[in-house]
């Protein structure tokens, strides 16, 4: 590598490792604590994988994993719809009576806090119950609304600025061609958009998994989310399960980044390959 | 000159309006892009417009495609009416300055897709699109994505797909644009080609003069929304009709002054700069002593260090500048009243150059028929 940039120095070597540890230290401390024997978190007392098997058998961890997976499946999918038309919307319809205020309303919930969106969507939900009587109670659907609610602007964010980015006259030359707005949008920009349809997804997914707050207000008897049970039993003083929990989210994350890699990795080269072939001919 | 030129179509034809434009006018938040602008476009005719940026010509052929409305006028191609009519349902293709190719299609896919939206059979698509990959010599290359070809071959591909539906009349937007200036010289005369063998009928935009007067059969000269001249890119050049063309077209000087005498077969023009009226071999149709323009090109004045034997059309001066450009020379002189002008000499022998160098004193002349009046 003696042809890179500037060499970087001790100090920033230092400084990479020392940031390194501090954000990666306690995940590793977690997971070498989820193998072990004792039941106190603290203290090691040789190597086990009980916990993840009492972890298997808890039925209220088990099934607040499974609500939450599908929640965040549902909201995902949901708000990645949602924030695609809106972005749609804002980037190719220029003017339009209430752009600004538009714009504005759907890109709020990045900036309030989640309390207040928690809150207000409560009282909302209440009310409605009581003037036309839906929803009747609480459960996952409003969890499902109220998480599209916030997740829908991340996603409107990550697509308006990869459709912004995309030459209009790619759309243009479509219709040219003889396609109309329906065909063009589903055979030109759709494709073209679609890593940003992706990490909009996958964003919307994150954020519904993670959601402690909105979840917390907003959810019913029967739909206690995985954050929700985290943090109560945290409450009631930390077990190894959890450690094994996060553990295995960590690792699905992990695999989930891998085979993202890989995939890239196989289609740049199978690209590389396909140059070298033609130019072969 | 290219070998198309002489196959223009001649004059009078009852194929002459295949496109006919007609009042157009298109403002944009009170901005008048486009003004009342009307004309005609031959049948298998390249018909370029020509102007500065902001000049109107894009909106123009952004109306043709069906892009932008027209606020008033209509346009028809070959009889039909196009306003109202969206891009997809016009019989007009455009290859678009950035070429727009279909980032996630093949060559192949990308010259298809206008086909398949007429949902032809399987077998008629494929058939078409390699008889367009062979039109643009592009068969090798039909399986690669736009990404892995080059600023020529994207080229390429942009145009065969703008063909492959056999439009009516095809839109070329800024077509050498994105192109290096070697590459620019061959592709030109190459489309040029491509089209002709085609027959079909092309408008396209472009601010490169040098470009429209390769390819194109007729030039529009367009300014502040409004077309200034139309005509065959000598028309154009040997005969501007206004100060505007004349100056945007080529080089050229212009002797501001005053008609002073006008004839059938000559006119004279009174100027600051000459002690005697310019002597034009040509009348012009005005009142004497309206103020006019006399416009006479750089290479069509001469230069000596002697004063030459002719009455008119000479005038004294000092060379201020030299432009050295290998096949000619550029002088600027500058006259007594204080006017410079260009003369371009052709360096036809070895070192010719040499016989003048900068603060020599010389005369300038030129032939009675050289220049050009305008009034406007």
């Amino acid at each position: 590598m003696n042809n890179g940039p500037a060499r970087i120095s001790k100090f920033s070597y230092a400084a990479l490792i020392v940031g390194f540890i501090f954000l990666y230290a306690p995940m590793l401390s977690l997971v070498i604590y989820s193998f072990n024997e004792s039941r106190l978190v603290t203290v090691w007392a040789g190597f086990s994988t009980k916990w993840y098997g009492e972890l298997f058998n808890d039925q209220q961890i088990m099934q607040a994993a499974w609500r939450s997976l599908q929640l965040a499946a549902f909201t995902a999918t949901a708000s990645t719809i949602l924030g695609t038309l809106s972005a749609i919307v804002i980037v190719r319809f220029k003017r339009f009576r209430g752009r600004t205020a538009f714009t504005a309303m759907i890109t709020a919930p990045l900036v309030m806090p989640e309390v207040i969106t928690g809150l207000s969507l409560l009282l909302l939900f209440v009310s409605l119950g009581q003037w036309i009587g839906w929803p009747e109670g609480r459960g996952m659907h409003t969890i499902w609304i109220a998480h599209v609610t916030f997740t829908v602007a991340f996603v409107n964010v990550v697509i308006s600025s990869r459709l912004q980015e995309m030459d209009i006259s790619l759309e243009e030359a479509a219709m040219d061609l003889g396609a109309n707005r329906v065909k063009t949008f589903f055979t030109i920009t759709l494709p073209i958009i679609s890593p940003a349809l992706i990490s909009g997804w996958l964003l919307a997914f994150t954020l519904s998994l993670d959601d402690l707050v909105v979840a917390s207000f907003v959810s019913g008897p029967s739909s206690t989310t995985l954050p929700m049970v985290v943090f109560s039993s945290v409450r009631l003083g930390l077990s190894p399960k959890i450690n094994a929990l996060a553990t295995i989210l960590i690792s699905l994350v992990s695999i989930a980044a891998f085979i993202g890699w890989w995939l890239m990795w196989r289609k740049e080269r199978q690209r590389l390959r396909d140059i070298q072939d033609i130019t072969s001919i | 000159m290219t070998a198309a030129k002489a196959a223009a179509p001649s004059p009078v034809l009852p194929t002459d309006n295949y496109v006919t434009i007609n009042n157009i006018s298109k403002t944009f938040d009170g901005f008048r892009a486009v003004h009342d602008v009307s004309f005609s476009i031959r049948k298998g005719e390249i018909f370029a417009l020509l102007g500065a940026s902001g000049c109107g010509k894009s909106t123009l052929l952004r109306m043709l495609a069906g892009f932008e409305a027209p606020t008033a006028g209509t346009i028809l191609l070959d009889g039909l009416d196009l306003n109202g009519l969206p891009p997809y349902r016009r019989p007009i293709n455009m290859m678009f300055q950035s070429y727009a190719l279909f980032p996630h299609m093949t060559v192949e896919q990308n010259i298809a897709y206008g086909l398949k939206q007429d949902k032809l059979p399987k077998h008629e698509i494929n058939d078409r699109v390699q008889e367009m990959l062979k039109l643009v010599r592009m068969e090798t290359y039909a399986k690669r994505k736009p990404h892995q070809l080059s600023g020529g071959q994207q080229q390429r591909v942009a145009l065969a797909r703008s063909l492959s539906k056999g439009p009516k009349l095809l839109l070329l937007d800024e077509p050498m644009g994105a192109l290096d200036k070697k590459l620019r010289t061959q592709m030109q005369l190459e489309v040029v080609r491509i089209i002709e063998r085609l027959g079909v009928t092309c408008v396209m935009v472009t601010h490169d003069q040098e470009e429209a007067m390769t390819m194109a059969h007729r030039i529009a000269i367009m300014e502040a929304g409004q077309i200034s001249q139309i005509g065959t890119p000598a028309e154009i050049y040997e005969q501007p009709n206004c100060r505007y063309t004349a100056s945007f077209i080529g080089s050229v000087n212009l002797f501001e002054g005053t008609l002073d005498e006008d004839q059938i077969d000559h006119c004279t023009i009174k100027t600051a700069d000459l002690d005697v009226p310019i002597y034009v071999g040509h009348g012009v149709t005005g009142m004497t002593g309206m103020p006019c323009a006399f416009a006479v090109r750089p290479e069509k004045v001469s230069m000596s260090k002697t004063r030459p034997e002719q009455m008119h059309n000479h005038v004294a001066g000092i060379i201020q500048d030299i432009a050295y450009l290998g096949s000619e020379s550029v002088y600027h002189v500058r006259l007594q009243s204080g006017k410079m002008v260009q003369v371009e000499l052709v360096n036809a022998v070895r070192w010719g150059s040499e016989r003048f160098a900068a603060d020599d004193a010389v005369w300038i002349y030129w032939e009675d028929e050289s220049g050009v009046v305008l009034t406007a």
